[in-house]
């Protein structure tokens, strides 16, 4: 019984960085149609930014957190304007294909920037782990989830709030006809890039504490991410949330219960049968409802 | 008569073009006399073991052509980067071969890479001195191909001996899922007997994998009386804090694969107690004065600071060994690779950055456990511990 509240608490932690990582693709992919698999890529710069300004360059924490999310949502525009936007008119196809070309970019430039050493970031907080029936809370970890679900919670009232996120919606759901009625689509595109790079950024934050930072983390977790994505639902934002909660737990509880060495074939295996069984995902819609 | 003219004139032009670079390189090759070939993993996932190689291997060559070369023959090295990719290192080992005509080659840096040409150095009769681990390499003995990195046969060895002499009889092991990590298992589980030791759990994890505490729970409940971890960073530095954080008090072993003073930067106070085997050069300064090795130890860390302005590594080590056997090797063969290879092989009391090296028809590692030296992390530093 100990054992398996552990899982659940190593899963649940891994699981709302997934999520995090999830919401910023799946958002993306709502409002651009376009899968940006250099989304682990941004990741990974949140975390060696951190790495930087507050480890190395010694600001106190919530600066550093913003510069850092600030700097990562600006490359995130830069990669918009410079890359996407100028192969616009091409197929679906070329600009994923964009995105894996960035990806390869990304981390060629970090490693010459930041050297091919991983690197360690100390705790938020110095608070001992907390022990519940008998097994251990790191206290990042209960950072890391209030993070995920502030996130979450924060992009949905966006969405739903205010009258840019609406227009965003708009965009999804049908770009002419938001056009026509006075929406600027190219900014709203430019828009879901940052924030989607910035959550991003925000997650390899969160999760640069409890493992080690280094300039090629973003491919596994950018992958792991739209794992998520896909389980629950690509679109959409909560599903995308409850997916990597989803596979955080039943990695943890695959690698303690059946094999570790299965650990990361189960997320794959996973996605294999969700998109046999369900291609819509897991908590989509029948027909593909964004939002 | 004048078009005839024009034609010699024609073809004494496209002769001279095509026998140019010949010449050319003829009279470049007699300048430079000796080459040897490098592969090296310098980026890409071992770039941690390819980096300083390959920078030792540039810095031993300027040295030996300073001090006048071998039998006054200058010695040119041709090194290329395999990143850690088999096919990559087989695409520069026919370059080497076919293309460069090397009289021998240093590297690469891991057991894959390294299996990944074998054959083809076998085949071309040129000596190969591998910087990787792995006991596939020289077991069984292939005539042409050498290894100057510690078997993690040593190194398991030297661990299980301290667990010994410290009473420990229950271990549960946690490996790395790579080539690393499997052949450390592999050693693990299979000398375990030989020290009335048992090995309780096996678990693994992702090189990149950001948690292990599932893996440390099921381990926990196993209830070893010690836990080995066997990786490359950062994934064991990952296995220490997670130890900590779940405050499992018991104690950890890690291989000589994180003997570097990055794991105790990336572990911080999670460091503090773990004991591992290491080459001795992390220890340098640690060793007695009556160590045969200091000597050389000292010599090398001194070069590599003042022309890289950086700290040595042991994996430098395994490339400084090969470059300075393989040129004892040359001495005195006249550049025939039969020579240098029986002269390889009948090295003797050689001693070096890793041990002293005694190769032998039947041992072409040439080490002994002794390579090793077993040291534990207290207050952010190595502390040696008695034999």
């Amino acid at each position: 019984m100990q054992e398996i509240i552990q899982y659940l608490f190593s899963g649940i932690t891994t699981g709302s960085i997934y999520a995090v990582i999830a919401v910023g693709l799946s958002m993306l992919y709502s409002s651009t149609e376009l899968i940006n698999f250099s989304h682990g890529e941004f990741v990974m710069l949140g975390a060696m930014g951190i790495v930087t300004i507050w480890v190395h360059l010694a600001l106190p924490l919530p600066l550093a957190f913003a510069l850092t999310v600030a700097a990562v949502a600006f490359m995130g525009m830069l990669f918009e304007r410079l890359a996407i936007r100028t192969a616009k008119k091409h197929q679906p196809i070329t600009l994923v294909i964009i995105t894996v070309g960035a990806s390869i970019l990304l981390r060629g430039v970090a490693m010459i920037i930041w050297g091919k050493d991983p690197f360690s970031v100390p705790q938020f907080s110095s608070h001992e782990s907390i022990e519940i029936a008998g097994a251990a809370l790191v206290p990042q970890s209960l950072f890391i989830v209030i993070a995920a679900f502030i996130l979450a919670g924060t992009i949905h009232l966006f969405f739903k709030q205010t009258l840019t996120g609406k227009a965003m919606v708009a965009c999804a759901v049908n770009k002419k006809a938001a056009w026509l009625s006075g929406i600027p689509s190219e900014t709203m595109g430019v828009l879901a890039f940052i924030i989607s790079t910035g959550t991003g950024a925000a997650a390899g934050i969160f999760i640069a504490p409890i493992t080690m930072s280094s300039y090629d983390m973003g491919t596994i977790l950018g992958l792991k991410g739209f794992c998520a994505a896909m389980i629950g639902g690509l679109g959409s934002l909560w599903g995308a949330f409850a997916g990597g909660i989803l596979l955080g737990v039943l990695e943890s509880l695959g690698a303690g219960l059946i094999s570790s060495g299965l650990k990361d074939a189960i997320a794959f295996i996973l996605l294999l049968l969700i998109l046999y069984i369900c291609p819509g995902g897991l908590f989509s819609a029948k027909v593909a409802k964004r939002f | 008569m004048n078009q005839r003219k024009i034609n010699v004139f024609v073809w004494a032009i496209a002769v001279m073009l095509v026998i140019a670079p010949i010449i050319g390189t003829s009279s470049a090759m007699a300048a430079s006399a000796y080459k040897i070939g490098g592969i090296f993993d310098s980026t890409g996932p071992a770039s941690f073991l390819g980096d300083p190689e390959k920078k030792t291997m540039e810095m031993m060559v300027e040295q030996i052509n300073a001090s006048g070369g071998i039998d006054g023959q200058k010695v040119e090295a041709i090194i290329y980067d395999s990143e850690g990719d088999p096919a990559k290192a087989v695409s520069a080992v026919n370059k080497l071969l076919h293309k460069d005509n090397v009289l021998a080659i240093i590297g690469p840096s891991t057991t894959p890479t390294t299996l990944a040409i074998v054959n083809f150095v076998e085949k071309a009769k040129v000596p190969l001195i591998s910087c990787a681990a792995g006991i596939e390499i020289t077991s069984p003995v292939k005539p042409w191909v050498f290894k100057t990195a510690q078997s993690d046969l040593l190194a398991v060895a030297a661990i299980y001996k301290t667990m010994q002499a410290r009473n420990i009889k229950k271990i549960g092991i946690i490996t790395v899922a790579n080539a690393f990590g499997e052949s450390g298992k592999k050693q693990l589980v299979g000398q375990a007997k030989d020290f009335g030791i048992t090995v309780v759990q096996q678990e693994s994890f992702g090189p990149n994998d950001t948690d292990t505490t599932a893996q440390l729970t099921k381990i926990k409940s196993a209830s070893p009386d010690a836990i080995v971890c066997w990786g490359t960073n950062p994934g064991p530095a990952v296995v220490a804090k997670n130890i900590k954080q779940l405050k499992i008090n018991i104690p950890l072993y890690q291989s000589h694969g994180v003997a570097s003073p990055k794991f105790i930067e990336l572990a911080g106070e999670a460091a503090e107690g773990i004991t591992l085997p290491t080459g001795k050069i992390l220890v340098t300064k640690l060793l007695d004065a009556s160590d045969a090795q200091k000597k050389i130890l000292e010599k090398y860390e001194a070069d590599y600071k003042a022309k890289f302005n950086a700290n040595v590594s042991g994996f430098g080590g395994y490339s400084y060994d090969a470059m300075v056997m393989l040129a004892n090797a040359i001495k005195g063969s006249g550049g025939d690779k039969e020579k240098i290879r029986a002269a390889l092989e009948s090295t003797k009391k050689y001693m070096g950055i890793t041990g002293e090296f005694n190769f032998s028809a039947t041992d072409h590692n040439g080490l002994t456990p002794d390579a090793f030296v077993m040291v534990e992390i207290k207050g952010g530093t190595w502390k040696l511990l008695d034999k």
